[in-house]
């Protein structure tokens, strides 16, 4: 059976069922006109509110999932807050790093004991770096996407994933990651990989128990820096 | 999977009396539940998103096949490929035909219903390519040689200490030497055994929560992370969903992932919604080199075509499962195939027939919790109770039961005659139940008085009151 063939007898059967034929080019132009200038359904107000409480909300939502929540006064803190974070957790120092140049920004050089790769993971990576690219307090949930510079494989095999986040990244709802996306790239704006995020990895799968670090990173660490 | 439904009275019974079942129901029906109250109760927009929710998926349903078209014409442009299946058997004979272009030995799978539908896993390995599941509570079924109780937490029907003695078994081979007892310690066990088989494997395999036809995107949603790492290690991705699956917007679809994991968990959201779209891009330092997506249809253009269509709106959250009180009794093997509890019900007859499947629709008190629960308000009692009527026009169920049946009904519409029966049964239950005015032994039906006494009736009927008010 060809390919052509499957969709056709799978369109005609959907058609049988629906009890019409094709649909008209008026109605195709509607629905066309839906999918190109999508419009928000309910969005609820949980997230609306001003810029600090919303930072406030993200970081509560994310602490109740387990995530833990760093907030630092500005670029220059990173590499400390995060060389600290790997000290009081007993974390290796050698650490993988998005390739990614919104990470160029912070001084990582004054802490030279931070052994910093830049690169995809590979299993034996116990800590990875990554940037967000928003933050939704509505639940607490991290977006990263991927492309040339932010591999996805970073948000997954390491036992210990790190993510930096601006404040200003910080919105309400899912709704403003997809206007985000859409203003970034223009026609096909999808990244390969969209992850959203919330908290590390977890199963419930023996007797309902939580249980934290199924099979993704058992620690999910955030550092939130101020703009 | 081959349907075993038409035992469900034997099963049933038999679930009744299994200890380590029953265990892991008790705990089972008070988890889930609270957790979704409680969720539902901290968003004050909850029932107003089910409207909505309702009304986006009845508006895709209504134009299936311009949004199915729209989505496989993106998923092309992406780079990625479409195969439009009518069977299980085309869908699986797909799967493999991937699988053998690139030679694959072995191939992970993130949880899927639909490739339980489809029998994938005995097919692969017939066939010389294993199958290995990764989500925690299929890899312990797969283990266990079973199959799925429940559609979001498959080894719901096992107790901790079943795990334990499942793993100690299996996992000596692999160079594992204790029983472990804590959760902690099963769940870090299960990772090591299944890290590097996810490095290894050759396709990595996962269902859809969504097909977003805006942009051609797949979407799952999971807890473990182990829909990503098999969707993003192995060379090639394969998304096996079927047709309802398609959603217009991303809009659309964050409406609905606000219910789905509050209705499933009673979590805020999941750990992992994950949004794929076409394969890894030219300059991608990771990510599979091949994307397909299998369209299924199996049925469903069936059930459109139907009394049936809204149970077409499912999106597989469980929540009727999890409150319904036979589901809480039974388990969800009893019901003999894929989808059990109410959603089941419904579905069921539709995919396998209603000669096999009969008895399920009956497998409900009408009590209406699914309905009050399901976040897309499908009317699962009403659907149950459809087929129920065609079983009755089917002449499928025993003579005994549809005399019973007949002889209530001519009673219904004969008022005189029932009250003169319903009088007379009175009399005589009120003689039975003695002074104590309970009853140990009931003649027909044994089956009630066997594990519980009959209180008899006291006073007058309720129709006799009403007069005299």
């Amino acid at each position: 059976m060809s390919v052509a063939d499957g969709r056709a007898r799978i369109i005609g059967s959907l058609r049988q069922g629906l009890g019409r034929g094709e649909l008209s080019a008026e109605r195709k132009a509607e629905l066309v006109t839906r999918l190109d200038a999508p419009r928000r359904n309910l969005v609820p107000a949980r997230g609306d509110k001003s810029q600090d409480a919303r930072v406030a909300l993200f970081t509560e939502m994310a602490e109740a999932v387990q995530a833990s929540v760093n907030r630092v006064s500005g670029i220059t803190d990173v590499p400390g807050a995060l060389a600290d974070y790997l000290a009081e957790n007993n974390l290796p120092s050698d650490i993988v790093m998005a390739p990614d140049e919104t990470l160029d920004v912070y001084p990582w050089t004054e802490r030279p004991l931070l052994n910093i790769r830049r690169d995809k993971a590979v299993d034996a990576d116990q800590v990875s770096v990554t940037a967000a690219e928003m933050g939704f307090s509505e639940t607490g949930t991290l977006m990263l996407t991927s492309d040339a510079a932010r591999p996805s494989t970073l948000n997954f095999l390491p036992e210990n994933h790190i993510v930096i986040l601006r404040a200003g990244q910080i919105t309400g709802g899912y709704e403003e990651g997809w206007r985000h996306l859409r203003e970034r790239g223009d026609g096909d704006f999808m990244p390969r990989t969209v992850n959203m995020i919330t908290g590390p990895s977890r199963t419930g799968d023996i007797e309902q128990t939580i249980q934290l670090g199924a099979h993704g990173p058992r620690r999910l660490h955030i550092i939130i820096v101020e703009d | 999977m081959q349907p075993n439904s038409r035992d469900f009275v034997a099963r049933a019974r038999k679930s009744l009396g299994e200890e380590g079942l029953q265990e892991a129901l008790a705990r089972f029906r008070t988890g889930f539940t609270v957790k979704r109250t409680e969720a539902v109760a901290r968003l004050p927009e909850f029932e107003a998103l089910r409207d909505e929710a309702v009304e986006i998926k009845t508006h895709t349903i209504d134009h299936l096949d311009f949004y199915l078209e729209r989505f496989a014409d993106k998923v092309e442009q992406s780079g990625g490929k479409v195969h439009w299946c009518v069977t299980p058997q085309e869908a699986r004979r797909m799967v493999l035909d991937i699988c053998r272009a690139v030679n694959a030995k072995t191939v992970t799978k993130s949880k899927s219903m639909i490739g339980e539908e489809i029998a994938l896993n005995p097919f692969l390995e017939e066939n010389g390519i294993e199958p290995i599941e990764t989500d925690l509570g299929e890899y312990i079924i797969q283990l266990a040689g079973e199959y799925p109780s429940h559609i979001i937490a498959p080894a719901v029907h096992k107790t901790k200490d079943q795990v334990s003695d499942l793993f100690f078994e299996r996992h000596r081979e692999h160079g594992a030497t204790k029983r472990l007892e804590e959760v902690d310690e099963l769940v870090d066990e299960a990772r090591a055994m299944l890290r590097q088989r996810f490095i290894a494997a050759d396709v990595g395999i996962t269902g859809a929560n969504f097909l977003v036809a805006e942009t051609g995107t797949t979407a799952i949603v999971t807890n473990e992370g182990n829909g990503d790492l098999t969707q993003i290690l192995p060379r090639v991705h394969i998304v096996v969903a079927t047709l309802e699956k398609v959603i217009p917007t991303l809009e659309d679809m964050s409406t609905i992932l606000r219910l789905l994991a509050r209705s499933a968990t009673g979590q805020e959201f999941s750990a992992y919604t994950t949004l794929s779209t076409g394969p890894r891009r030219s300059s991608d330092l990771d990510g599979p080199e091949q994307f397909h997506v299998i369209l299924l249809d199996n049925g469903r253009s069936d059930i459109l075509n139907s009394e049936f269509r809204e149970a077409l709106r499912c999106i597989k959250c469980g929540a009727c499962m999890n409150h319904c009180p036979v589901y809480g009794s039974i388990g969800g093997h009893a019901y003999g195939w894929v989808y059990p509890g109410p959603i089941g019900a419904v579905l069921t007859p539709h995919l396998v027939g209603l000669e096999e499947a009969h008895h399920l629709p009956n497998a409900s008190t009408f009590c209406g919790r699914c309905e009050a629960v399901c976040p897309m308000r499908i009317p699962l009692p009403s659907l149950m109770r459809r087929w129920r009527e065609r079983e009755f026009e089917a002449r499928l169920q025993s003579s005994r039961y549809r005399i019973g049946l007949a002889l209530w009904s001519w009673f219904a519409r004969h008022p005189t005659f029932y009250r003169m029966m319903s009088g007379m049964a009175r009399v005589a239950l009120g003689v039975f139940g003695g002074r104590k005015g309970f009853i140990h032994n009931l003649p027909f039906d044994r089956g009630w008085t066997a594990t519980r006494d009959m209180p008899a009736p006291e006073g007058g009927s309720f129709h006799g009151r009403w007069r005299r008010r």
